[in-house]
């Protein structure tokens, strides 16, 4: 282990801002991704679904 | 194995393919952070001349590798679709643009973060530096060029053509540090080279270039079924399936 406190570690030499400014915005904006990209299978199913819905309401068979 | 492709570039086939496929690349890309983030944080000595404030290398140089690969991967995908017409490459580029854009973004971003203790500024307009930001907005002008067509063959059509001519920037970033003389440092790692870094430093980077590039693969993967549905949605194998059933159930009660 090359540091010798939590505190040491947070520090990161007196480049704190700058190491986790870099680590936080990467990890937050994979995790938004993550959750976009979830919610975009979501909605996808849920357009799929309620055409095919329309399309049985209205007796059309278009497959 | 030539049939095999052909298979799986229908759409159809290729749906499911990619649902077995997204857990693996994901839970590889965890396991390889962890990996990683170990080596870079915990085990990697501190730097002779950057003290603790390389460690952004941990972050920087696999993203900004990564933004270049996939716009590579994107215009890989749309030669193929424009010389062989097949649906599944447009739809392919499509599903890489935003996880390329995310990448982009995050390597001019932690770029400013470095370059600010280090050399004085958060940006210059050197360029290395401006020619990310070009590939950063030329991610975003693919996304709003084909989600502003309707036709979705035109869209694909118009994106491959923007992605194509788009590559001729990646080798630009590239060299782009030994063709002018910028404030980026050159490379650390190359190809003829070698690597002037620290063995322990230089692995930590490694892995974690081939988590995050495990990461794209998986967010594709997961984006492009999305799409597929979407686009698929007046066939019948789309209507048959399980989740989309069950959507259908779910929406009725």
């Amino acid at each position: 282990m090359i540091w010798s406190s939590f505190s040491d570690f947070w520090s990161m030499g007196g480049y704190g801002l700058y190491v986790w400014g870099s680590f936080g915005v990467t990890a937050a904006l994979l995790a938004a991704e993550a959750f976009w990209t979830r919610r975009g299978r979501q909605n996808a199913l849920t357009r799929v679904a309620s055409e095919l819905q329309a399309a049985d309401a209205n007796g059309k068979d278009w497959h | 194995m030539i049939r095999k492709l052909f298979y799986f570039s229908s759409p159809q086939n290729f749906y499911p393919l990619a649902g077995k496929l997204w857990p693996m690349f994901a839970c590889l890309a965890t396991a390889l952070t962890i990996w990683g983030l170990w080596l870079g944080m915990f085990v990697a000595p501190t730097d002779v001349q950057q003290g603790e404030g390389y460690r952004i290398i941990y972050v920087h140089v696999p993203v900004s590798w990564m933004s270049m690969v996939i716009y590579l991967a994107m215009a890989f995908w749309a030669l193929l679709g424009l010389t062989f017409n097949t649906r599944l490459s447009g739809m392919l580029t499509s599903a890489l643009a935003p996880t390329g854009a995310i990448f982009a973004f995050l390597s001019l971003w932690t770029g400013a973060l470095w370059g600010k203790p280090m050399w004085g500024t958060w940006w210059v307009w050197d360029a290395r530096l401006t020619s990310e930001l070009i590939l950063f907005f030329l991610y975003l002008g693919f996304i709003a060029l084909t989600s502003a067509i309707d036709d979705a063959r035109r869209a694909d059509k118009a994106g491959a053509i923007l992605a194509l001519v788009g590559a001729l920037n990646v080798p630009v970033i590239y060299f782009s540090v030994k063709w002018w003389n910028t404030l980026h440092q050159g490379a650390s790692v190359s190809l003829t080279k070698g690597s002037s870094m620290q063995q322990t430093m230089l692995e930590a980077m490694l892995i974690m270039a081939v988590a995050f590039w495990m990461y794209a693969i998986a967010m594709t993967l997961y984006r492009v079924r999305s799409i597929i549905l979407v686009r698929e949605r007046h066939s019948q194998w789309v209507a048959d399936l399980p989740e989309v059933k069950a959507q259908s159930l779910e929406a009725r009660t």
